[in-house]
């Protein structure tokens, strides 16, 4: 034991190289950059070019630094760029600290940056917390000597609807351009021209829209790039900042919240390397204003009973109305649909009330299409694991993506995945119907699979030897596989039988809360099964209840039907959007039909208009709380604004229960958070997954590419057996297709999250209908043409791109700023049709 | 004194239809490629060394040595290997490897095939000068020719070796001459230096082990084949071994390309070439082009090797004497080349793209008389925190003509300011002047 620890010792020993900086001698391993071995000891060497994140490019100039030995003996004859140098055994390097050769250097090098740089800091966003501003102080000369003519550009330029640039500005280090190539793979900007006229430019029909395009402000050195949401709005200095957690996404992204006098001015990515390193979405950036729009709901509203319209009320008659309506229902029965956007605190609030003050297990938070597999598997696979991390997809030499499309779906877990492969080496395989944008960024393969075909893609895998399948595998469900019989079943038997690493991906931030709070109707929290007794024991005890209901709940299609059939006396509602619903029609009836409505909001919703109660609730900046990302990993965040008025959904639903006489034991996150920790995870048997018999849809063959090997049989057996199986279902929509509807949402849309922020919508992708070639040329279309794309709710006209994907599948975003296809079409698997209009985009 | 010259690569330059094939032929071109072919490629490379042959693109460096760093071929990761030739010739002054390609491109041609093949190069590339269309034409009416004859394809006279060659044209960057961006270009990329290590020995072109030599260092392998490695070392200096192209331009009566041994000196070139245009006097001259140091009539005696230029303050750079005599005012020379700079300057690094912006500027004004002393001491100490600060040597070039300016001509600035202005006629300095043709 000894030696093999001492062999260890030495192999990290012999890892490490040792050099001296300004006389100081320091270990760092190797291929360390002499910049950063600087650090180590103390020493700041001023940069621009230079990122940690980005690959080195030594074009600045300003972190020179003088070698008097490279570690061979010799001295470099020039001061050489710390940047770029990686240290070597033996090497002394002098910084500007102790050597007046580097010293000078920095000097001259930040004179000439200054020189083509404008004096317009006082009226600069980035003045303030400008690295040309701070360093030009620490390292740069005191009085300018240049007093002839500076370079002038015309002041800022859009470089797209959200982003600006001001070219006086540039220091041309290229971190933007960088950024944008390296790590979103969105090599939008690039620089052109050449010597003192050289700029950030982009291809004039092709904008800056990426979806990262705020991390290169963030990480502009100086104020050349600025936002046109945040542009001359506030001054660093008079910003107050707070750590938060992004609330768009389940990736749990950590953000800096800026804000001044109760409001907030920006946000800005946190820096946590084991989640987001240091990027966020343009949708974490700049989708913050929403709960500032004049539908925020700021008082209790009950519906008179004389003029049957909302009135004002005091917290006290609301709540007081709500728990006597719902006490009243609850010998029908209540459900409860508290949606997905939830901190933990808040969905153990609901699951706590669900159980405890409504004695219903008829909670699901599940807003969108879902199934029982899905629950089961939820409850066996998901609840309580921390299977995978950021960091595995790394170590990982394949992930497998089913069901989900990173890039709009999980942004900052796609960024991890574009930095595996391109870094890693590792292989990203998608079960999904065409190569995406993001797909071809991850250099990833497709494994073409029509809607419908997902399970038998996955169980695939484990025999056709296409994906080598193993336990450095990690394979990535999307929720969107709930609406795939089967698909979650083989999954999570594909990654047992293989020894892989298994994760469920969904999209909202409160997803994964949920679903370990247990607002599902089988699910109890921590994990405990509704079905096993002892489980229920287990928290009754902790919760002090006498009992806790015992059959198994309905599912979100359960409760609204249940609701519109009379069987259920009231509903509790939460953050849920009716258009999200699996089937809005049938949404809006349960609820225009149901006896009393509380709802639980932030602003003016479909389902506030028809509440017998609403009750407003603090938007995330006005509590504190936690998310659990996908990963599991607990994301705490701390309230930024103290506004008394504003109450977390906890709050409002402790006071309704306090009100029906069942106490819910807590009243701020914080006793939640003890409560939760008191409870703990269930420590008992854990439900078997799912097995679910794939859903007899056939697969077409995965590694035909665009379609053009798949065979004619096939796909109409395809669409046919979907049209059949769509037909035969009730309730679901049906259309007279010959086309199937792939569909997802986009990370920009028309998302109510995102309304108020203009700028950033504006470089939403643009709607566009995706086809086969085949298909296009039988219609006679050619990209850029309109069709009209027709499905079971209606019709809509878009352009019409190529795309590689099966015969007989056509692809439409969900949901698109003014065009959104789930809503005036049909949801994804919907059969559809396309007809041309005769025109052209 | 007409002993000093040893024409081989300019030897056939007056030839009838010298550039055409069949004129190469004519005078035993193509005769060393099957001496090649007969060898190992291996020998080739030992051959060049021996020869001494230094890089004949300004810096110098010894060319067997830099085919010698390309690493072992590696069976488990087999990468191609290509030889790049560089024809980007765009240093003010430098004239040798355009008349070379025009009057004689299958030396050129001659030379990629045997380096390639001595390198293991299936794929040759040369990257000319875009400007220089004519010269581009002929490159490639040559490479025509010698797929044609069975020089270039598949084959290679019977000795199963294979050749492709493929002109580029570049796209009117002075920077693609540095070897890195010019690589940058041939890939279809802004030119812009790359940074180094990887070397192009090891992941250069498409990232895969890359020889990148001057025209006139390939063309001259040929020579070496056919007369030996001692042949070529018993000319030049102990250690700037051979010969080369030295071209002469500016105020010497017949200015041309004059082939001579290194350590030549310019006193003997320049009678060599008539002499200073009549009636006048030297002044200043580059030895290299304009990126190295002007030198001054003190110089004459220099010998025009590496070590000798270096020793004087300068570099041979790649031997473009450009001649001034008295009539031409320093400062106006000296502003040109550095407007010269600063329009090519790449823009990649601080130092080069807003250096260049700021000396063009300060010069003008000094030019026209406005300024101080004080500006020169400046502009010594901008050159200072240009000149190796930069990403590559763009920069320091264009520092040399400010910095070798001051030290030899300070007085003539003083004059400038002093005087309120250029106290020189640049009428004077043309060729025409002394015709009488514009003389009020």
């Amino acid at each position: 034991m000894t030696a093999t620890a001492d062999t260890q010792a030495e192999v990290e020993k012999s890892d490490l190289v040792t050099l001296t900086i300004d006389g100081i001698e320091v270990s760092v391993p190797e291929g360390t950059l002499v910049i950063r071995a600087a650090e180590q000891v103390g020493v700041q060497i001023p940069r621009f070019c230079d990122h940690p994140l980005l690959d080195p490019v030594g074009a600045c100039r300003q972190c020179l630094v003088d070698v008097p030995d490279a570690g061979n003996g010799r001295g470099m004859p020039k001061p050489q760029a710390s940047c770029t140098l990686t240290v070597a055994p033996g090497m002394v390097v002098n910084t500007q600290a102790t050597s007046p050769v580097a010293e000078k250097a920095q000097q001259g090098v930040m004179e000439l940056l200054l020189i083509n740089h404008p004096l317009d800091c006082p009226v600069c966003d980035k003045g303030g917390e400008c690295p040309l501003q701070n360093q030009a102080m620490s390292n740069g000369r005191g009085e300018t000597r240049f007093e002839v003519a500076k370079r002038t550009y015309p002041k800022p330029i859009n470089i797209s609807a959200q982003v600006l640039l001001d070219r006086e500005r540039c220091v041309l280090c290229a971190r933007c351009t960088r950024f944008s190539e390296q790590v979103a793979g969105d090599p939008f900007i690039a620089l052109i021209e050449r010597g003192a006229l050289q700029q950030v430019g982009i291809y004039e029909n092709e904008p800056f829209e990426s979806y990262f395009s705020g991390n290169t402000i963030q990480i502009c050195p100086v104020g050349a790039l600025t936002s046109a949401s945040y542009r001359f709005r506030s001054r660093p200095f008079d910003l107050v900042s707070t750590p938060g957690v992004a609330e768009h996404d389940a990736c749990g992204a950590a953000i800096r919240v800026d804000h001044r006098r109760g409001k907030v001015m920006r946000r800005l990515a946190g820096n946590d390397p084991e989640v987001n390193e240091e990027w966020i979405t343009d949708k974490d950036r700049f989708a913050f204003r929403a709960a500032r729009l004049e539908d925020r709901l700021e008082h209790p509203m009950v519906r008179d009973d004389e003029t049957g319209s909302l009135r004002v009320a005091s917290w006290p008659e609301a709540l007081a109305v709500a728990a006597r309506g719902l006490a009243a229902a609850r010998a029908t029965g209540v459900g409860v649909l508290p949606g997905g956007r939830l901190t933990v605190e808040d969905a153990w609030a609901y699951s706590k009330f669900a159980r405890v003050a409504l004695s219903t297990n008829d909670v699901d938070f599940r807003a969108r299409a879902h199934s029982a597999e899905e629950a089961d598997f939820l409850a066996s696979d998901v609840v309580g694991t921390e299977d995978v991390t950021y960091a595995d997809l790394d170590a990982a030499s394949v992930v497998v993506l089913a069901g989900l499309e990173p890039e709009d779906e999980a942004g900052t877990l796609f960024l991890r995945l574009r930095k595996a492969a391109r870094k890693s080496g590792t292989s990203v395989y998608a079960i999904a119907p065409y190569t995406t944008r993001g797909l071809r960024k991850v250099h990833g393969t497709l494994l073409p699979t029509a809607p419908g075909a997902e399970a038998e893609a996955l169980a695939g895998l484990s025999w056709d030897g296409v994906v080598p399948v193993d336990e450095r595998t990690v394979v990535l469900v999307g929720e969107r596989l709930a609406s795939v019989p089967g698909a979650l079943s083989v999954a999570a038997k594909l990654a047992r039988s293989h020894g892989a690493k298994l994760a469920w991906v969904p999209r909202r931030a409160g997803d994964r809360g949920a679903v370990e709070s247990g607002l599902l109707p089988g699910l109890l929290p921590g994990g405990r099964p509704v079905t096993d007794a002892t489980a229920r024991v287990d928290l009754a005890a902790a919760w002090g209840a006498q009992s806790l209901p015992t059959e198994p709940g309905r599912d979100v299609a359960g409760i609204l039907g249940a609701a519109a059939a009379g069987a259920l006396g009231a509903l509790v509602v939460g953050g849920v959007e009716v258009a999200d619903l699996p089937d809005p029609v049938a949404a809006r009836e349960a609820l225009d039909a149901v006896g009393f409505l509380v709802s639980l909001e932030l602003r003016a919703s479909e389902v506030t208009e028809r509440a017998d109660v609403v009750l407003p609730v603090a938007p995330t900046t006005d509590k504190a709380g936690s998310y659990l990302n996908w990963e599991g990993r607990l994301r705490p965040f701390g309230r930024i604004m103290h506004v008394p008025a504003s109450l977390p959904d906890l709050r409002v639903l402790a006071g309704i229960a306090e009100e029906m006489g069942a106490p819910l034991g807590f009243r701020t996150p914080e006793q939640v958070q003890d409560e939760i920790a008191s409870v703990g995870a269930w420590d008992g048997e854990r439900p078997a997954s799912p097995s679910v018999e794939p859903g007899g849809l056939d697969v077409l063959p995965r590694r035909a590419r665009s379609g053009s090997t798949t065979s004619e049989s096939s796909t109409t057996e395809v669409v046919e057996q979907r049209a059949q199986a769509s037909a035969s279902r009730p309730g679901e929509p049906t259309g007279d297709g010959g086309l199937l509807l792939a569909s997802w949402k986009q990370l920009l849309d028309d998302g109510r999250m995102q309304d108020g922020d203009e700028h950033l919508r504006a470089t939403a992708r643009r709607p566009v209908v995706l086809a086969p070639a085949g298909l296009l040329d039988e219609l006679g279309l050619a990209a850029g043409d309109t069709a009209e794309l027709s499905g079971p709710l209606g019709s809509l006209v878009l352009p019409v791109d190529v795309a590689d994907l099966p015969d007989g599948v056509v692809w439409a975003p969900a949901s698109a700023p003014g065009a959104s296809v789930r809503t005036l079409v049909g949801p994804a698997g919907s059969a559809v049709t396309l007809s041309p209009t005769g025109g052209v985009a | 004194m007409a002993d000093t010259l040893t024409p081989v690569l300019t030897a056939g330059w007056g030839d009838e239809r010298s550039w055409t094939l069949e004129a190469y032929r004519g005078r035993g071109g193509y005769a060393a490629l099957d001496t090649a072919l007969g060898m190992a490629p291996a020998d080739i490379v030992t051959m060049v060394k021996d020869s001494g042959l230094r890089g004949r693109g300004g810096a110098g460096f010894p060319t067997g040595m830099k085919w010698g760093f390309l690493p072992p071929e590696d069976p488990e990761d087999p990468k191609p290997r290509y030889l790049v030739v560089n024809a980007d010739e765009s240093e003010p002054g430098t004239c040798k490897d355009t008349p070379l390609m025009m009057a004689s491109p299958h030396t050129l041609l001659e030379g990629v095939i045997i380096s390639s093949y001595a390198i293991k190069a299936r794929t040759a590339f040369i990257y000319v000068r875009g400007e220089i269309l004519h010269c581009v034409r002929r490159v490639q009416a040559a490479v025509a020719e010698a797929y044609a004859a069975g020089h270039l394809g598949t084959d290679i006279h019977g000795s199963g070796y294979d050749l492709d060659v493929v002109v580029h044209t570049g796209a009117g960057a002075y920077i693609c001459g540095e070897e890195t961006a010019l690589l940058e270009g041939l890939e279809g990329r802004r030119g812009q230096p790359r940074l180094r290590p990887p070397f192009p020995a090891v992941a250069g072109l498409y990232a895969s082990p890359t020889v990148i030599n001057n025209v006139e260092s390939i063309a001259s392998v040929p020579s070496i084949l056919e007369h030996g490695a001692d042949w070529f070392a018993s000319m030049g200096t102990e250690k700037s071994k051979g010969f080369g192209i030295f071209s002469l331009s500016g105020h010497v009566k017949r200015p041309g390309q004059y082939e001579a041994p290194l350590g030549v000196t310019l006193r003997t070139l320049i009678d060599l070439a008539g002499g200073i245009r009549e009636g006048h006097e030297l002044k200043f001259w580059t030895p290299g082009g304009s990126s190295t140091p002007i030198l001054t009539a003190e110089h004459l005696d220099v010998p025009l090797d590496f070590e000798g230029v270096g020793e004087a303050g300068s570099m041979l750079g790649t031997r473009a004497l450009q001649i001034f005599d008295e009539t031409t005012c320093v400062v106006r020379a000296v502003l040109r080349w550095t407007e010269f700079y600063k329009h090519e300057s790449c823009g990649k690094c601080t130092p080069c793209r807003e250096g260049t912006w700021w000396l063009v500027q300060t010069l003008a004004n000094l030019e026209k008389g406005i300024g101080s002393e004080s500006d020169l001491d400046q502009l010594d100490d901008v050159c200072d925190n240009i000149l190796g600060r930069s990403f590559c040597a763009l920069g320091d070039g264009a520092t040399s003509p400010i910095t070798s300016s001051i030290k030899y001509f300070k007085e003539e600035y003083l004059a400038h300011l002093s005087g309120g202005g250029c106290p020189f006629d640049p009428i004077r300095s043309t060729v025409f002047a002394d015709e009488g043709v514009l003389t009020p």
